[in-house]
């Protein structure tokens, strides 16, 4: 029997407010342990939520972007449970009202382009942070009241490599909103997934279950992959799904069960009578829609029509909004928008992957980039030359001009100098002349070798290649 | 006799004069307290070295510098919570809790420079009305120590009945200041929904619970309840509705004023010696300009199924942060989390308190959501259609404050509904969120009854208006139980 | 709406971390099931086409601006955690 694979999934993304959703508590990652917390954090008895504007404007950008509608009046609801990172045991958040809904992406993968429905999103607070140690727990109420939305997909995904993408998109969607950085490895990204298999042609969906800790996109697609596995072999051998939890394992890359649901649970979701309604007027939604910049598939499709990159390198591009921004400008700076992509996508890349670093890392601008490769373009320099100039922007920054001017790196363009290294290599190794005679076109290589040597790899080497040609010729 | 039956503008006169100091009156506070609260009970933590200490600084203050409450002792519910005095709700599971915040109450209270006396006892969390539910000890009403004080501001009435402080804060969800307000004799008002902030105050039920003022005579509770009412940015729903000058508004005039007194509220249940003591003072509005008419709240009778399931839900949730993780009493020897958490709140929650978690529990569980919570709320809607009805044709509601006098201690606490049935005049007013007072109107065996005007929104000057008419008309306010003297 | 059976009663007081016995539970249910019943009242109304009330006033769009205030310092953090490790507040295994 075959099966067709159903995967949703439920993305938490954390806001980057200054504040809290509920308090003035300050709401940045990597501080002290509970050194971030107010009373109202700490659910103290009497202390009572008020909401940040920012967080609704975040909200709902990050909404609109991902085309959805605005529930124009809408409020918060309580989710009530017991946890020891849910200090008030009950979580504030958006139950039958949610403030986006009914939204989309498009994705492409494995070579087609696919749309998959987004649900709903909804604001909510981040609980604390609970760690285990041995027969007790700590717990650190930092990111307690830290904004949050939820962004819950249509069960449209059939492959773990389309929620691969879906992520990729969704991320690279909401990076481009300045809402929120989305680094999993800071918890500001978080993703559970939700997967059944039935018999290709059934219509209703089987029984599924929840994946937990899947802490990189890569074990997303790993996890879902195994477990659509462990379905089929279940089903085939006569077993049934059940309904469960089940945490990812990043040694083994199985998905081990976690708890098994009974029932479904009940969280005794009810307005939240400390806060007040939400209502959106149109003027708002327009205020936010308007502080939306330009999202990767806008700019995308500038880098195709106007800069005339290819539909694959415009992609690339666009992935990261950093990288996207900086190619922006070293166009803007003058840079050929080819080249320029070529240098992100190859050197750059590669040395930020080696050196495990983010751009502004880096002592790179895209001022600096774009003044080398104008620098190449014109034949200032070769492109090898641009490669040793590169490694000293990236690591020391500064002036490529100045850079190529003080290391003597100028590419020789004039053909009487080039003609003088042609014809001592030539005078010096008649051998190779002789063999090139011969047939032997292996030989003008070597020769070219010699002369690029003695011109310290200066010469430029489309014109050198002429001249020898000539030169041999002529003997 | 007490400097306290002075009110506050006479004690400011006092004090102006030169024959009193603020130490003195924190002095006579604390020695009024020595003296009754052995009997009465009202007291569950005192302030003496710190208020003793500010007492001597406030003497220092310029004249010019001083409001009408300035240097006025007061006690404070102890479900509103003290930065540095602890804080309990009368709960064992709050036990020794510090707060590490002052309520938006208590820095106004601070701000109009009154000093703090102590903390009072109450109904664990204000579920009750009687303070027998209080896990420390049960107050006694003053005029009559077998009798209970009312719920569950109880000690705030009893306090200021006695004679211990001039001004106490209470709380109000279903009638908790207004009812013990009748039952000690004094004036209770239970603002508007929005009116006094809540931040600070330990959440009963988050959309019925008011703060409000308890004192005992009208003036002093319109002082008051203009020194800590106010748009607070702390608390969401605090209304941004300009404060008016409540003293100004006692002027003794109630000529053509329009009272509606709804059939239910004299109905079955009601005692004679209350329904009395009601139409008797009728009768005074009326001989003093103001007009009576009949009319009907006619769903009056779903207020008190409606407030049970409404204020339970919304409790279960409240008090579901006291775990013994953060603050509070935390069972002891607890293997594992679960344990931790069902022992805290089995040994640290009474009866009364864990009957409305899991009454509220059960209500919003998802089988019973619509039938319970959904329904409760669709009844509050025409609750509060009924008031927006009567009150366009009509400026204040009047009824009594409670169908009988203060019951005996231990008489009711057998059957839940006898005295949830105790409740049922004054909490259609927290659902619909409209404005009431109790104020002293006739006594039945010895012990006080209690006259409740209503208001329309926001509208507490009118309802200070008729209540100071009627009081300087009658002579309720100025009596004073046996204890006042000393046993 | 039937009457609160024992078992329900568990139930509840399960989903509200109440430690129950056995006689409580019975009290409880007759308790409880008495206030239902009483409930049951609501039913006589008709609540077609009423909107349910969450808040008596008409407020809407109360927020604050996004400025942050320093938190607590760790000491009055923790001035009521009676259990508490390395500067994190200790609670016992979750199994």
């Amino acid at each position: 029997m075959n099966f067709e694979t159903v995967i949703g999934l439920e993305v938490h993304v954390e806001l980057k407010t200054n504040s809290k959703i509920f308090s003035p508590a300050p709401a940045h990652f990597g501080a002290e342990p509970n050194t971030n917390t107010n009373v109202i954090d700490l659910g103290y008895p009497g202390v009572l939520p008020v909401l940040n504007k920012n967080v609704v404007d975040f909200a709902m950008r990050a909404a609109l972007a991902l085309n959805m509608e605005i529930e124009q009046e809408t409020k918060f609801d309580r989710k009530n449970y017991f946890y020891p990172d849910n200090p008030k045991a009950y979580q504030i958040s958006q139950f039958d009202k949610p403030i986006g809904k009914n939204g989309w992406i498009d994705i492409e993968v494995d070579g087609y382009t696919k749309r998959i429905g987004i649900t709903r999103l909804h604001m909510e607070e981040d609980a604390g942070k609970l760690s285990h140690a041995g027969n007790h727990s700590l717990v650190d109420f930092n990111r307690q009241g830290t904004p949050l939305v939820e962004i819950v997909s249509e069960p449209d995904i059939r492959t773990p490599n389309e929620a691969y993408a879906y992520l990729e998109k969704l991320k690279s969607i909401i990076q481009y909103t300045d809402v929120s950085d989305c680094k999993m490895e800071e918890g500001s990204l978080r993703c559970d997934a939700n997967i059944s298999i039935r018999p290709y042609g059934q219509e209703e969906f089987g029984t599924k279950t929840e994946l937990k800790n899947l802490n990189s996109f890569n074990f997303v697609r790993r996890g879902l992959e195994h477990e659509e596995l462990r379905q089929a072999n279940v089903l085939l051998s006569g077993g049934v799904i059940e309904q469960e939890t089940r945490r990812f394992d990043e040694k083994t890359g199985k998905t081990i069960l976690m708890r098994v649901k009974e029932g479904t649970d009940d969280y005794r979701y009810f307005p939240e009578p400390d806060l007040v309604r939400l209502s959106i007027d149109d003027a708002w939604v327009e205020r936010v829609r308007a502080s939306i910049p330009e999202l990767p598939d806008a700019r995308k499709a500038r880098y195709e029509k106007e800069l005339d990159l290819t539909p694959y390198d415009a992609a690339v591009l666009v992935i990261n909004k950093d990288i996207s921004n900086f190619f922006d400008g070293m166009v803007a700076a003058g840079a050929d928008a080819k080249l320029s992509a070529n240098w992100l996508m190859g050197d750059v890349s590669a040395y930020l992957n080696a050196e495990q670093k983010e751009l502004k890392d880096t002592a790179l601008t895209p001022e600096n980039l774009a003044g080398m490769v104008k620098l190449i373009s014109d034949g200032t320099i070769s492109s090898k030359i641009g490669k040793k100039v590169f490694t000293e922007l990236v690591e020391n920054g500064g002036d490529a001009a100045k850079i190529v001017k003080d290391k003597g790196m100028v590419q020789i363009s004039d053909p009487e100098v080039i003609r003088g290294f042609v014809t001592t290599v030539l005078d010096n190794d008649a051998k190779s002349v002789e063999d090139f005679k011969g047939g032997k076109d292996r030989a003008l290589k070597a020769l070219l070798g010699q002369i690029m040597k003695a011109s310290k790899g200066q010469a430029n080497p489309q014109l050198t290649n002429d001249i020898l040609l000539e030169e041999i010729n002529k003997r | 006799m007490t400097l306290f039956e002075r009110s506050a503008k006479e004690l400011q006169a006092d004090i102006k004069a030169g024959n009193l100091t603020i130490a003195d009156l924190t002095k006579e506070a604390y020695a009024r307290v020595a003296k009754l609260d052995g009997d009465v009970q009202a007291f569950l933590a005192l302030n003496e070295e710190k208020a003793t200490a500010q007492a001597a600084d406030m003497d220092k203050v310029p004249f010019a510098e001083r409001g009408p409450l300035f240097g006025l002792p007061i006690g404070v519910k102890d479900n509103i919570v003290t930065e540095g005095l602890e804080t309990t709700c009368a709960s064992k599971i709050l036990e020794g809790f510090m707060p590490i915040y002052d309520a938006t109450v208590v820095k106004k209270l601070r701000e109009a420079g009154m000093v703090t006396i102590g903390k009072l006892n109450m109904d664990e969390f204000a579920m009750g009305s009687s303070n027998e539910n209080s896990y420390y000890k049960t107050t006694k009403n003053p005029w009559n120590l077998n009798h209970v004080p009312g719920g569950s501001s109880g000690a705030s009435a009893a306090a200021v009945a006695a004679g211990e402080v001039p001004f106490s804060l209470g709380s109000d969800t279903g009638g908790s200041i207004r009812q013990p307000a009748a039952y000690c004799g004094v004036v209770g008002m239970k603002p508007t929904y929005g009116r006094v902030s809540r931040f600070g105050l330990v959440a009963f039920a988050s959309s019925l619970d008011q703060i409000g003022p308890i004192t005992r005579n009208v003036e002093d509770n319109a002082l008051l309840l203009e020194a800590i009412a106010g748009l607070d940015v702390n608390d969401s729903t605090s209304a941004d509705v300009e404060v008016p000058s409540y003293a100004a508004a006692l002027t003794g005039d109630v000529k053509g004023l329009r009272i509606a007194v709804p059939k239910e509220f004299l109905g079955e249940g009601v005692g004679e010696a209350a329904r009395q003591s009601v139409l008797e003072a009728l009768e005074v509005l009326k001989g003093l300009g103001a007009t009576v008419e009949e009319v009907s709240l006619p769903h009056s009778k779903y207020a008190l199924a409606a407030y049970y399931i409404l204020s339970s839900s919304e409790a279960s949730s409240n008090l579901s942060r006291f775990d013994g993780i953060r603050y509070g009493f935390r069972a002891e020897n607890a293997t594992n989390l679960m344990e931790l958490y069902k022992e805290t709140r089995a040994q640290g929650f009474g009866d009364e308190v864990k009957r409305r978690i899991m009454l509220g529990t059960y209500s919003l569980s998802a089988g019973t959501y619509d039938a319970y919570y959904k329904k409760a709320q669709q009844a509050r809607t025409l609750i509060k259609a009924d008031y927006d009805k009567v009150f366009e044709n009509f400026d204040v509601i009047i009824g009594p404050t409670a169908p009988t006098a203060a019951f005996k201690i231990g008489e009711n606490v057998d059957d839940p509904m006898t005295m949830y049935a105790n409740d049922i005049l004054t909490i259609p007013m927290n659902l619909a969120g409209v404005p009431a007072i109790s104020i002293p109107c006739g006594f039945e065996n010895g012990l006080p009854l209690g006259l409740q005007i209503i208001g329309k929104y926001f509208d507490e000057a009118t309802i200070y208006r008729v209540a100071h008419a009627f009081e300087q008309a009658t002579e309720f306010h100025q009596q004073v139980p046996q204890i006042w003297e000393g046993k | 709406m039937a009457k609160l059976t024992k078992e329900e009663v568990k139930h509840v007081a399960n989903l509200a971390r109440l430690a129950i016995t056995e006689e409580e539970a019975e009290k409880f249910a007759e308790q409880l099931g008495k206030i239902t019943d009483f409930a049951e009242q609501l039913n006589e109304l008709d609540t077609t086409n009423v909107e349910p009330t969450t808040h008596v006033l008409p407020l809407v769009n109360v927020m604050r601006e996004d400025v942050a205030a320093e938190g607590l310092a760790r000491d009055v953090m923790m001035l009521n955690v009676k259990e508490q490790e390395d500067g994190q507040v200790k609670v016992p295994a979750i199994m």
